[in-house]
């Protein structure tokens, strides 16, 4: 019995673990996308803050300023995204796509011109990391609350402000909110400026509390992920949550599954479990199960008419 | 002393107003006064410049010249904003809501009165609930906007001008959208308005509207003020005429038209769209070979739809088509190449969106549709001296200038992308051709032109389908005319011994 | 897009915007090899020596430029059907699956002379096969070709992943690639370097590409499908189909990039051999201006930049041979995403006409 309650417990921790990052990356993107910008670049945002929070910690010694360093550099790839798809009405896809890649080069180029170990910041000391605050075996470092506390958060700001209601707005019809009297192109700043922020959150969580250290390509495909699980979710934050839940499980639950031979089923294949964010997503977007419904303007830069 | 609304005083007034777009003069010196408590009605035909003048009130374009004053201040609207801080409000033919926003959020967006939402919404429930006391204009605040009906978007859209403290209410073609019984519940709440004080100003074609609603009329024409009058002292026949004003007829030389077989004919057409609203209601419709049937109206009354399903492009809801003795209906809709084939051309209304290829060079645009067969690409492969040759044919014939085949479609202007696109079409030799706005945005010499070659097709035994909003065009070019209001063919005349007055009514719903 | 906005003469359109475009991608890696403490213009001397500098080197170039050329005309090729296909990753990877499969399956049996068509044939049908399941999804579906790609570069991967270690794996290998192709499935290569003769085919597509797109009645139909939707509807055109065939066409030759790694120099099938090649197709699209020759030469040009920048970091261990795609993504940034940022630039500097 005690066993299988510690099954429980570390598959509980494990999924929590692995889809903290997703959550935080999740929030973001519901911001950006929720304003009508679409974000493929939350892969590029969170690797790029990954890396700049390792680099920060490695050198001043401080975690704190890792995560504060995450954030910048993930603002500033949100800014970038920002000027050219607001500013210069841009593809946004294009531009997200752009970024990804600019930020798996730019980790690689920096890091191996900095610390000359083939792309990796050096390993991080206990001091230099968010360290697990009640149980180590749990893993439960500070961004693992403050994810938790960002799907409330998200939902609030989304659904009880201002903010919330012109940001909704504007992802359904700027039109709308420019003949209101407000500024489409500030709200959609914000916006991807929030989305920079938790991508910069959960960049610096894979580097310096999951991970001690940066290593190229880190991401691995999680800020997609964390695109499937919004669109999974519908664009609303706690769907959205839960797709994280489910996704960050099926990964904890691969690894356990490795090599097991499952009655009836036979050897499940790991890579089968892996696929299946992305498999669910697009079967979800096909209307096979439900239909998930963008918001209407998004990806469609706002032209003012004469 | 202010003595009581004996004397009206101008709320907003617009003076000597100018303002062109690219080179073509939209308004001309306009001045135009609005009171309150009253209800203006401004009437006029498409381009009159009705819109174009509200848009500048509303701040949403600029005049090039002339003066608006609020309360007698000169005033410079350079966005919505400042209109609404002025209190003038506008609801759009085009609705302004966020379908999937409720009522209440898309009465605050803009005015949330506060960070926090709950406050503002509650304040804003009372307000709402107090003003559609006052005006009778029920609806629920917690519904979401994509299940209320139309009727009730567009209370929801005065509402939203209300609750802004608008003094001055503009409502663009507001019964466009709406059936009878929810058009008089529209004027009942609109005299509940002018009773408070507040300055109505109703732009639309529907002359009985005016005559049932409003005050003061206000006619324009041609990007002029020609007529103000008090509604009491005016009729349905003397609106219409001055809204339709002589018409000049541009001579165009014909001979009588000797009518033969029917090589189109349309019955019972019905397209109804994802509301359920029916743009196609039931229309029957025959076209012979060698006469040219106009369908006249106002824009918005089905005639583009009308065009788009005799072609192929849209597939009707019910009824069947049958063309050059094939028939189509909605389970064998056929598609435009199959109607190409059997000798049906299309001049689209939009040129721009459906005629062209922008960035196509004019050799390619010269071929759109026709591409498939042996002549321009044998075994599949474009025939490019053929088709380059075919394209200095049509500049040739049809005059296009420049006469550059290499030219990129878009680089043309807008009278010589129509010849172009009209060349294409006749070139095919077709049985029956649609031609939709024949010349709009055409210059002068290039409209002769191609009503001449028009009337030429119809001599050589084409039946032609023009679809026009320019009742001169109509006039000038038709053996038959037909007018079409709200999806349906509500009247045939003959130009000859048509005048103005009877097709104005008759345009504008007037006639029973 | 508005096409009556455009006020640039057509040169300036045409050559001066996209190289202010290129240029400005430039300048800015400029300033990070600057920034590591390499001065940059050295670096750029190192870097053509390194691309051009010996017969070698050319091989080299030219054999990553086939590569580029592949994914530069999928992506170039769905763009003018107004398709933004990012999935060429994913499609290489299946593609070189299919051409694997069949060479595994036949390269004991047939000759050289059948083996080769027998196997970019399959790399076509598998590139299109991976290609045309999101194109369907758009067509009949409703959803967005943009994220189906995307989720099936993932799915690819995994499903890679697994016929590698499950299925294809050669027997009492550790290594997760398969057994080594027989004779008849390896192209001939240059000796001494990677080139081989998929830079035929490369330049066969290219051809073939143009002769498509502009002299074809498909492709005259898709272009028309890629500018305006609306007209080609009016024009007769099926678009779900044209969907279908442009998706298919693209999948087609981003499988090619499997003939290349696999057939041409891994002589097996190995993990992960699209390496990024799918990505870049996008910035060689759009600096090639999604034409043939366009995409030849910016094929050229990445080659030189994959091959000067590996010689360039042997020589300069500060730089890494990652600097390309840090390029790549800058030119993808400039050249699509910012494309008009030098457009009111120019619109000063250019003498006003009449």
């Amino acid at each position: 019995m005690d066993d299988s309650a510690a099954i429980v417990f570390l598959t509980a921790a494990a999924t929590l673990r692995t889809a903290t990052p997703l959550i935080l990356c999740a929030m973001g993107g519901l911001f950006s996308e929720r304003s009508g910008i679409v974000d493929v670049g939350l892969e590029g945002k969170m690797l790029i803050a990954a890396f700049f929070a390792a680099v920060a910690a490695a050198t001043t010694g401080s975690a704190w300023w890792g995560l504060a360093a995450a954030i910048a550099s993930a603002e500033f790839l949100a800014l970038v995204h920002g000027f050219a798809c607001i500013t210069h009405r841009g593809n946004q896809v294009v531009s997200g796509v752009a970024l990804n890649i600019l930020a798996a080069g730019l980790t690689v180029v920096l890091g191996n011109a900095w610390f000359h170990q083939g792309g990796q910041t050096p390993a991080l000391a206990a001091g230099q990391r968010l360290m697990p605050l009640l149980s180590p075996r749990a893993g439960d470092n500070v961004l693992v609350y403050v994810a938790l506390a960002s799907v409330p958060l998200t939902w609030w700001m989304i659904s009880r402000t201002r903010f919330g209601l012109r940001l909704r707005a504007v992802g359904e019809m700027p039109l709308a909110v420019d003949a209101a009297g407000i500024s489409v192109a500030w709200l959609r700043y914000r916006a991807v400026l929030l989305c920079g922020f938790f991508a910069g959150l959960a960049g610096a969580y894979l580097s310096i509390a999951q991970n001690a250290g940066f290593s190229r390509d880190m991401t691995a495909g999680q800020g997609f992920i964390a695109l499937a699980a919004i669109i999974f979710g519908k664009w609303r934050p706690f769907p959205a949550f839960g797709a994280c839940l489910i996704f960050g499980l099926f990964d904890a639950v691969a690894i356990r599954l490795q090599g097991v031979t499952l009655p009836g089923l036979g050897e499940v294949p790991v890579q089968l479990i892996q696929a299946l964010p992305y498999l669910l997503t697009i079967f979800l977007l096909a209307g096979f199960i439900g239909r998930a419904v963008a918001p209407k303007a998004i990806g469609l830069p706002y032209e003012k008419e004469h | 002393m202010t003595p009581p609304s004996a004397i009206a005083r101008p709320v907003v007034e617009v003076s000597t107003i100018d303002k062109s777009f690219g080179g073509v003069q939209a308004l001309h010196r306009v001045s135009l006064a609005i009171e309150a408590g009253t209800i203006t009605g401004i009437v006029g035909e498409n381009g009159a410049g009705k819109s174009t003048l509200m848009n500048i009130l509303f701040g949403l374009c600029h005049a090039d010249a002339g003066e608006i004053r609020v309360d007698g201040m000169p005033m410079r609207m350079d966005s919505p904003r400042d209109a609404i801080a002025h209190g003038i409000g506008m609801v759009h033919q085009h609705f302004m809501l966020i379908e999937s926003f409720t009522v209440l959020e898309n009465l605050v967006l803009g005015v949330e009165g506060g960070i926090l939402l709950s406050r503002g919404m509650a304040k804003a429930r009372v307000e709402v609930e107090r003003l559609a006391r006052q005006y009778g204009l029920a609806v629920d605040p917690d519904a979401r906007v994509a299940d209320l009906s139309v009727g009730e978007q567009q209370r929801v859209e005065i509402l939203k001008v209300l609750l802004r403290g608008a003094r001055i209410l503009i409502l663009d073609e507001p019964s466009a959208v709406l059936t009878p019984q929810e058009t008089e519940r529209l004027f009942a709440i609109l005299r509940a308005l002018r009773q408070r004080d507040v300055a109505v100003v109703l732009i639309t074609h529907k002359l009985r509207e005016v005559m049932a609603v409003t005050d003061r009329v206000v006619v324009m024409r041609g990007g002029e003020v020609v007529a103000e009058r008090r509604t009491a002292e005016t009729d349905l026949e003397a609106l219409a005429e001055l809204m339709v004003g002589r018409k000049l007829r541009l001579q165009v030389d014909k001979a009588p038209a000797r009518p033969g077989a029917v090589m189109l004919h349309a019955e019972r057409l019905r397209l109804v769209d994802g509301r359920g609203v029916r743009l196609l209601d039931d229309l029957d419709l025959e076209l012979r070979a060698g006469e040219i049937v106009a369908v006249a109206g106002v824009s918005g009354n089905g005639q583009t739809e009308l065009l788009q399903v005799l072609a192929g492009i849209q597939t009707p809801t019910s009824g069947a088509i049958t063309i050059c003795g094939r028939r189509f209906d909605a389970r064998r809709p056929g598609d435009p190449a199959d109607r190409r084939a059997i000798g049906l051309a299309h001049v689209p209304e939009d040129r721009l969106r459906q005629g062209l290829v922008a960035p196509f060079r004019a050799a390619e645009t010269s071929i759109l549709g026709y591409q498939d067969g042996p002549r321009f690409s044998p075994h599949g492969l474009l025939d490019r001296p053929t088709i380059g040759a075919h394209c200095c044919d049509l500049m040739e014939r049809f005059d296009v200038r420049p006469r550059l085949p290499s030219l990129r479609s878009f680089q043309f202007s807008g009278g010589n992308q129509q010849k172009l696109v009209l060349a294409r079409e006749m070139a095919a030799k077709p049985k029956v051709l649609l031609v939709g706005q024949p010349t709009r945005g055409v210059d002068i010499g290039a409209i002769e032109f191609i009503r001449r070659e028009l009337v030429r097709a119809r001599d050589q035994g084409c039946a032609v389908l023009v679809v026009s909003t320019e009742l001169e065009e109509v006039l000038s070019l038709a053996d038959r005319v037909l007018v079409m209001v709200g999806g349906r063919v509500v009247g045939e005349v003959e130009p000859e011994k048509a005048n103005e007055r009877r097709l104005g009514l008759m345009m504008t719903g007037s006639m029973a | 897009m508005s096409w009556s906005q455009r006020s640039l003469p057509a040169w300036a359109e045409i050559l001066l915007v996209p190289l202010i475009n290129v240029a400005l991608a430039f300048l800015v890696v400029g300033i990070i090899v600057r920034l590591i403490g390499i001065d940059p213009f050295h670096a750029l001397g190192r870097l053509v020596v390194g691309a051009v500098g010996s017969p070698e080197s050319i091989g080299y170039t030219l054999y990553y430029a086939t590569n580029f050329v592949f994914t530069g005309l999928a992506v170039a090729l769905a763009f003018h059907a107004g398709l933004f296909n990012i999935g060429g990753e994913g499609q290489a990877y299946i593609g070189g699956l299919g051409c694997g499969v069949a060479i595994l399956a036949f390269d004991k049996y047939l000759p050289g002379w059948l083996m080769v068509p027998l196997a970019i044939t399959a790399a076509a049908l598998f590139g299109a096969a991976w290609a045309a399941v999101p194109g369907w999804l758009q067509a009949w579906r409703g959803s967005h070709i943009v994220i189906t790609t995307i989720m099936f570069n993932f799915v690819a991967s995994a499903l890679m992943v697994y016929l590698l270690v499950n299925v294809l794996i050669a027997p009492g290998s550790m290594t997760p690639q398969s057994r080594e192709f027989g004779p008849s499935g390896q192209l001939p290569a240059l000796s001494g370097s990677a080139l081989n003769l998929s830079i035929v085919l490369a330049l066969g597509c290219c051809v073939a590409v143009w002769l498509f797109l502009w002299h074809t009645r498909w492709g005259y139909a898709l272009r028309a499908m890629g500018h305006n939707p609306q007209a080609a509807l009016y024009a007769g055109t099926d678009l779900k189909r044209m969907t279908m065939l442009a998706m298919c066409l693209s999948g087609a030759l981003a499988g090619f990039v499997g003939v290349n790694e696999l057939m041409g120099v891994h002589h097996r099938i190995v993990l992960d051999f699209p390496a990024g090649y799918g990505f870049a197709g996008i910035a060689v699209a759009l600096m090639g201006r999604n034409h043939p020759v366009g995409v030849a030469l910016a094929a050229l040009l990445f080659g030189a930049l994959q091959q000067g920048g590996a010689e360039l970091s042997f020589d300069e261990p500060a730089i890494t041979r990652e600097m390309v795609v840090v390029i790549q993504g800058l030119v993808i940034l400039f050249s699509g995403a910012l494309e008009h940022l030098p457009r009111p630039w120019i619109m000063h500097l250019l003498p006003r006409r009449g």
